[in-house]
């Protein structure tokens, strides 16, 4: 027996696939396209339990406050969405058009596709998001790390109280003192010099207006406080780690201690983290958006479910379960970069 | 004898804690001559890694140097500036630490750690270092070398580990290696090859080494000078064979018999050590072994006696001796001593006396 270059069999690889190369890098392609085929049980699960959920709840979507549709009306528009049919050949006519991208037309706003309606709100809620996230990501590790390295000093009292401060107030307090004292009374004080304006975002796609700025510290206060005492307490431990102390018997300067030795460990777990806080930041925050009246994706949603707008629940659940398991796809492939440790199985 | 190489006077380390000071190290003198190799041996807590980690300025928080000096070739270490001290560690005096699993980076590829020891100082240029790598852990026997420097900690085996630990000891080819406890994490046919790389080591290359352990076998095969210290105290110390030969301390007299033998036939009992170590932040008056001590005398309750002379180049702190206790106080001590059975008896029954309280607790 010889042993050949490119043999017939590799582990892992499916056998239709042999003809790619093997390496890190085609691992690592495969593994990313069974996760991504993997979503489409996952999707239609979360559309199975929406589905069954929300037709559970009591109300429909005619439902009225004060004078009710008449009984005629409410037959005719049932039959015009298709809701007078039995259950099951609803959810199969909506899982059909979902393959098809189609995610059907609002019921409380006629006229209106569901996917227009995301397509037009969750710009901006994407816009406010990222912008919190990226300035999330370095105050939070920075003050973190700055705690740990001086622990019990004056610097990391300020960071921790001021994090638990951020973290033990609801973000409607934070959101309305701040409507309060930068946007009506910095007006009447400076007669307008320092106005922030609160009334939504003129521009759904511009990261640099003055009018992101409230909504933003509102949004990323508490997630920027968890962040940072998670980098806090993750950075504490790997200082009192054995491989730290090697690394200061060997005589490193300090500077490359902390940053190869401990930053590149202590850091891992904080990753994780910031996973979820991003899904959670482009999700949307009702109460920010509607404290800073912004037509954003939270809004939509919460209101939607209120109206048993059933097409918009549908919609924005199914992206909302998509962007969350593209960023924990994001943040598995990321492992395989800052941990050794971590090996991709198919 | 060579030229002295550490000189450590007087040297007091104390932990500063809630419950009070703690003396860790109370007090130790030695020195280290070029390419020797000395012993430290004791319980655990009784201050050697301390010691060791004090000559290093790497004592944790809340510990400190109090007072003492460390004379490193008649520079004095607690007296560096940050810098200095910095520059000093890895070159002049390197550190083997007990557990090779916990002491290596789990994200960091072994041969770049190997690599950074050598970087961080100015005895090799950085491509020299780079060679030297694979150089270091084909002398430390790691197999493939080549391709070994590229792989994580993780790959690596616990002897494995040991070895790239001792290779980074090693790679600015320090005059002076201390060893801690290098072997108590390794199964026993590994122990025997690190210690038999060590002791090959040390005489190709002339390095002195400190090796702290409280396994007699691995005192016994590596060193020449031996150091036995108890409750932050040097109780004595003297050439290898001298010691194991005729302690003249209880307390090495206890260790020594404590140590089990394949060679020897079993008509003595193994000795355990009656009790525990003191407590550091309020040690017994007098001589601090004294409530262990099979042998106490009046004497060694109030007063605690100094390190004398007991023979060439031996000494012990003891107002008894051993020399002086007679033939049936030694059996005497012996057999008050708890046999293995014994022991386990003891054991046995502490563990049904403490399931008992947890089911009165529970119920």
């Amino acid at each position: 027996m010889s042993v050949t270059a490119g043999a017939p069999f590799r582990r892992g690889a499916p056998s239709f696939l042999s003809w790619i190369p093997t390496g890190r890098g085609t691992t690592l392609t495969i593994y990313i396209v069974k996760r991504l085929l993997w979503m489409i049980p996952v999707l239609f699960f979360v559309i199975v339990i929406t589905f069954v959920l929300m037709h559970l709840a009591p109300g429909s979507p005619w439902d009225r406050e004060g004078r009710q549709l008449s009984p005629q009306v409410v037959e005719n528009l049932n039959i015009k969405y298709g809701l007078d049919k039995p259950l099951w050949q609803q959810f199969v006519i909506y899982v059909w058009g979902v393959i098809h991208f189609d995610f059907g037309d609002s019921l409380r706003q006629p006229g209106q596709h569901v996917s227009d309606l995301i397509l037009v709100s969750w710009p901006y809620t994407f816009t406010l998001g990222a912008v919190t996230f990226i300035l999330l990501v370095p105050i939070g590790i920075g003050l973190g790390v700055i705690a740990a390295l001086r622990q019990n000093s004056l610097v990391d009292y300020t960071a921790l109280g001021l994090a638990t401060a951020a973290a033990s107030t609801p973000n409607f307090v934070v959101g309305i003192f701040l409507i309060i004292i930068f946007a009506l009374g910095m007006n009447k004080l400076t007669g307008g010099t320092f106005y922030f304006p609160t009334g939504g975002m003129p521009s759904p796609f511009n990261p640099f207006q003055v009018e992101l700025i409230m909504p933003v510290i509102t949004l990323g206060a508490l997630p920027t406080a968890y962040i940072a005492r998670l980098t806090r307490s993750s950075t504490l431990d790997t200082l009192r780690q054995d491989f730290v102390r090697t690394a200061w018997a060997k005589g490193l300067k300090a500077r490359l201690v902390v940053v190869r030795h401990v930053l590149k460990n202590s850091l891992i777990p904080v990753v994780t983290a910031l996973g979820p806080t991003f899904a959670f930041l482009i999700t949307g925050s009702f109460i920010t958006e509607t404290l800073f009246s912004i037509p954003g994706i939270g809004r939509t949603f919460v209101s939607s479910i209120a109206a048993r707008d059933y097409t918009v629940i549908l919609g924005t659940t199914i992206l909302f379960a998509l962007l969350i398991a593209l960023v924990n796809l994001v943040v598995d492939v990321l492992y395989v970069f800052i941990d050794p440790r971590v090996r991709l199985t198919e | 004898m060579g030229q002295t190489l550490l000189q450590i006077e007087d040297l007091h380390t104390q932990f500063f804690t809630s419950r009070g000071v703690v003396r860790a190290v109370d007090g130790v003198s030695l020195h280290i001559d070029a390419g020797e190799t000395l012993g430290v041996v004791g319980e655990s807590g009784c201050g050697k890694t301390i010691t060791a980690l004090s000559v290093l300025r790497l004592v944790p928080e809340p510990g400190k140097i109090t007072s003492g000096r460390i004379l490193f070739r008649g520079r004095d270490v607690t007296k560096m500036e940050d810098e200095e001290i910095r520059d000093f560690r890895g070159s002049d005096v390197a550190m083997i630490f007990q557990d090779p699993m916990t002491s290596l980076n789990p994200v960091t590829k072994v041969g770049f750690q190997i690599e950074e020891a050598m970087t961080a100082h100015n005895r090799f240029s950085a491509s020299l270092a780079k060679t030297r790598v694979v150089e270091l852990l084909k002398r430390v026997r790691v197999p493939a070398a080549e391709t070994r420097v590229k792989d994580y900690p993780h790959q690596f085996s616990g002897g494995m580990r040991q070895r790239a630990m001792i290779a980074m000891g090693l790679a600015n080819e320090p005059s002076l290696l201390i060893a801690d406890e290098p072997t108590t994490a390794l199964d026993v046919t590994v122990q025997a090859q690190i210690i038999q790389l060590m002791k090959q080591l040390n005489r190709e290359l002339g390095t002195a080494m400190m090796l702290i352990t409280h396994n007699m076998a691995l005192v016994a095969s590596l060193c020449q000078r031996v150091v036995v210290m108890y409750a932050g105290r040097i109780v004595e110390e003297g050439p290898v064979e001298q010691i194991f030969r005729s302690p003249q301390h209880p307390y090495t007299w206890s260790l020594l018999r404590s140590v089990p033998r394949v060679d020897e036939a079993r008509k003595d009992r193994l000795v355990s050590i009656r009790g525990l170590p003191p407590d550091l932040t309020n040690p017994p008056p007098g001589c601090k072994f004294h409530p262990r001590c099979p042998f106490v005398v009046d004497r060694c309750r109030v007063e605690e006696p100094s390190l004398g002379e007991v023979a060439l180049n031996q000494v012990a702190r003891c107002w008894v001796l051993m020399r002086n206790v007679k033939e049936e106080d030694v059996a005497a001590a012996k057999a008050s001593a708890l046999s293995i059975e014994a022991a386990q008896k003891l054991k046995a029954d502490a563990e049904a006396a403490a399931a008992e309280v947890d089911s009165v607790a529970g119920s």
